[in-house]
C-alpha cells in the first residue's frame, strides 16, 4: 500500500475543480468515499473511483445517497478519513445523516456541488442556492463548518483543509463548490506531499479500560478517537449522550453536551477572508464562490471610475466571520455593503445580522442558471454615488 | 466593461466533435508547457452527443479573474448553428476559423470591422487519416498555424499529452496536417 505522501499527485495540471477537491481528498489522506453520482459532482467520485484502487483506497457506488452518507460514518468511526460527495437534491437527502456525523462527533467531509434548486432544478448550471442548508440543515443546533473555493486551485486546498478541520474538531466539514468551479478547469499545483499539511486523526493513549468516548482532556473541548479492533468496547448513538457514550435522557446532559458541541470550534482558527484594499474604502463586497470571481471585474472597474471599493471573499461561509465581517463592515469609511450571491439572499442576511444597521446592506441575488452579469454588480457598487 | 481580460477563445459545435478536448489542449498548453494561465469553462446540455457544446478558454499572462468569455478574439466553429449563435459575439478584428465543410457562411453573416477568416476541411483531412474522431486534432493543428496563441511546439506536447495512450502517433499527424494545412494556405502566422 502506498503511504500518504506517495499517493499525493505532485506537479502542474490543467483540472477541473471536481477532480481538483479528489485530489485533494487524497492528499489529505481520504481513502474511502461512498457516492450516489450526481451532477454537477460526478466527476469527484469518477476521479476518486480511478485513483482509490492505486493508493489503496475505496469508492462504492451505493445504492442512495441515506446509505452513501452512513457508509461515511462508518468508515470514519472505522479509522480511516471518509468523505461523500453529492449536489442539492443529494445533499437534501443526507441531512439526517450530518446531525448524526455532528452528535457523534465523527470527523468526516461532505462535498456539495451546488446546482440550481428547490428539488432537480436545472442540473448542469451553477448556483449559490445551499448556504443556508449547509448550516441549518440537520434539526436541532450543531456546529457547523463550510468551506467556499472559487478556484480548482481552491478545490484542492479547501478540501485538504476540510479534512484537517474535521479531525482537528471531529465534526462534519462541507465543501461547497458550484457547478461553475466544479466543470473549470485551470492550472493546479500540486505540491510535494511532505509539504502539504494533513492532520492525522486524534487517537487516545489511555488503555481500552480507561477510555471513555466522550471525555475530554483537560483544556480540550474534543475528544480523542479509539483504535478499531484494539479492545475500545464504547457506545456510539444519536442520542443525546454522557461521556462514556450511553443515552441519558436528562436536560442537564443535553445542556452540557450542546453547550461543549457549540463551544468546540474555534472561531478564529477556522477564519479564512482574503481581504483586498479594505482600509477605508466606500464601498465593500462580501462575495464567495464563483461570485466571488464575476464580482472582481465589477470591482476593478468601479476603481477605475475612481471609487474606493474593498472585497471580502469569504472561504470560511459557517461558521460565519462574524468578528471580521462585522469590524472591517463598520469602519467609519464604508458608506455600503454590497452582497451579490448566486441565490435570492442567504448570506446577506448574516451580513445585515453582523452590520446591525450601520450602513446599508445591498443583496445582488440571482436565482441561479448562470452568473450574474458584472454590470448588475457595478450598478449596485455605483449606487453610493447617487 | 473594460479591460482585465486575456485572449478569449470560444469553440463550438455539437457534443461528440472533441469540441471541450480542443479547449482542454489549448488551456494545457498554455497553464502547463507555458507556465502561463488559462480558464476554461465548458457548457453543455444534459446530452451527452449531439447538442450545442461550446468551449470559452481565456489565455492570459496574468491570473485571470472573471472566467467567461464575452467577446472573443478567436471563435472556432464546428456546426452551422454554433456559427449563428456566436458570430454577433466576434470581437472586431477578431479571428473565425470554421470547419468549411460543416459550416457554410452564407450572405447576411456580416464579419465584425477588421475580422478575418480561415476555412479548413479538417473533416476531409481527419478521413484521410482513416480516423474521423481526429476532427478536432486537425483543428487544433490549424488553430496553431493561423491564430497562434502558444508556440506549435506547446500545443503539439499537449496534444500527445491529452489523448488517450497509444494514440500519439495517430493524433501527432492529425496536428501536423492541420497545422500544414494553415501554413499553406494562410500562410501561417498572419
Amino acid at each position: 500500500m502506498y503511504s500518504i505522501k506517495e499517493a499525493v499527485l505532485s506537479g502542474i495540471h490543467f483540472i477541473d475543480g471536481d477532480v481538483a477537491c479528489a485530489e485533494g481528498a487524497i492528499a489529505a489522506g481520504c481513502r474511502f468515499s461512498a457516492g450516489y453520482p450526481i451532477t454537477p459532482s460526478t466527476e469527484v467520485v469518477e476521479r476518486l473511483a480511478a485513483r482509490f484502487p492505486m493508493v489503496g483506497g475505496m469508492f462504492v457506488q451505493m445504492e442512495d445517497e441515506l446509505a452513501s452518507s452512513i457508509a461515511i460514518i462508518g468508515a470514519a468511526w472505522g479509522g480511516v478519513k471518509a468523505m461523500t460527495v453529492s449536489s442539492g437534491p443529494g445533499i437534501s437527502l443526507m441531512q439526517e445523516h450530518i446531525g448524526l456525523a455532528a452528535i457523534t462527533e465523527t470527523p468526516t467531509v461532505w462535498v456539495n456541488v451546488q446546482r440550481c434548486g428547490p428539488s432537480t432544478g436545472l442540473p448542469t448550471q451553477p448556483a449559490q442556492g445551499d448556504m443556508m442548508q449547509a448550516q441549518w440543515g440537520s434539526h436541532g443546533d450543531y456546529p457547523s463548518l463550510a468551506l467556499c473555493p472559487n478556484s480548482p486551485q481552491e478545490a484542492f486546498d479547501l478540501t485538504v483543509r476540510a479534512f484537517n478541520l474535521a479531525e482537528r474538531y471531529r465534526t462534519p466539514v462541507m465543501v461547497l463548490l458550484d457547478e461553475a468551479v466544479g466543470h473549470m478547469l485551470e492550472k493546479v499545483v500540486i505540491p510535494p506531499g511532505d509539504e502539504i499539511d494533513v492532520d492525522a486523526r486524534h487517537f487516545t493513549s489511555k488503555p481500552p479500560k480507561e477510555y471513555r468516548a466522550y471525555e475530554c482532556a483537560p483544556g480540550s473541548l474534543v475528544p480523542d478517537m479509539a483504535r478499531t479492533g484494539e479492545g475500545y468496547y464504547f457506545h456510539v448513538t444519536g442520542l443525546t449522550h454522557d461521556e462514556r457514550g450511553y443515552p441519558i435522557m436528562l436536560a442537564e446532559v443535553q445542556r452540557r453536551l450542546m453547550e461543549r458541541l457549540m463551544a468546540k470550534i474555534d472561531l478564529d482558527d477556522v477564519t479564512q477572508v482574503v481581504q483586498s484594499q479594505v482600509d477605508g474604502c466606500e464601498v465593500l463586497v462580501v462575495s464567495y464562490g464563483i461570485t466571488s470571481r464575476v464580482a472582481e471585474r465589477a470591482i476593478l472597474e468601479a476603481r477605475e471610475q475612481g471609487l474606493r471599493v474593498g472585497h471580502l471573499r469569504l472561504l470560511t461561509v459557517w461558521p460565519f466571520p462574524e468578528k471580521l465581517v462585522a469590524e472591517r463592515c463598520t469602519q467609519g469609511s464604508v458608506q455600503r455593503v454590497v452582497v451579490p450571491e448566486l441565490n435570492m439572499g442567504q448570506m446577506v442576511r448574516e451580513v445585515e445580522r453582523v452590520v446591525a444597521g450601520a450602513c446599508p446592506v445591498t443583496l445582488v441575488g440571482h436565482p441561479g442558471g448562470a452568473v450574474h452579469e458584472p454590470e448588475v454588480i457595478l450598478e449596485a457598487i455605483m449606487e453610493v454615488r447617487q | 466593461m473594460s479591460g482585465h481580460r486575456g485572449t478569449e477563445v470560444r469553440i463550438a459545435g455539437f457534443g461528440g466533435q472533441g469540441v471541450i478536448l480542443s479547449g482542454m489542449i489549448l488551456g494545457r498548453a498554455v497553464s502547463i508547457f507555458e507556465n502561463k494561465h488559462a480558464t476554461l469553462m465548458q457548457s453543455f446540455g444534459p446530452e451527452a452527443r449531439g447538442g450545442a457544446c461550446s468551449a470559452q478558454v481565456i489565455l492570459s499572462d496574468e491570473k485571470i479573474l472573471y472566467p467567461y468569455v464575452k467577446a472573443p478574439d478567436v471563435l472556432v466553429v464546428m456546426s452551422q448553428p454554433a456559427l449563428r449563435t456566436y458570430l454577433p459575439t466576434l470581437r472586431e478584428g477578431g479571428k473565425l476559423i470554421y470547419e468549411q465543410d460543416l459550416v457554410k457562411l452564407e450572405e447576411g453573416d456580416e464579419l465584425p470591422e477588421g475580422a478575418t477568416c480561415y476555412g479548413v476541411p479538417a473533416t476531409k483531412i481527419a478521413e484521410g487519416l482513416r480516423r474521423r474522431i481526429v476532427l478536432n486534432i486537425v483543428m487544433v493543428g490549424f488553430i496553431s498555424a493561423v491564430a497562434p496563441m502558444v508556440s506549435m511546439e506547446s500545443a503539439r506536447k499537449a496534444v500527445l499529452h491529452s489523448v488517450p495512450r497509444g494514440t500519439e502517433a495517430l493524433n501527432g499527424r492529425a496536428f501536423d496536417m492541420g497545422y500544414r494545412y494553415g501554413v499553406e494556405n494562410y500562410g501561417g502566422e498572419s
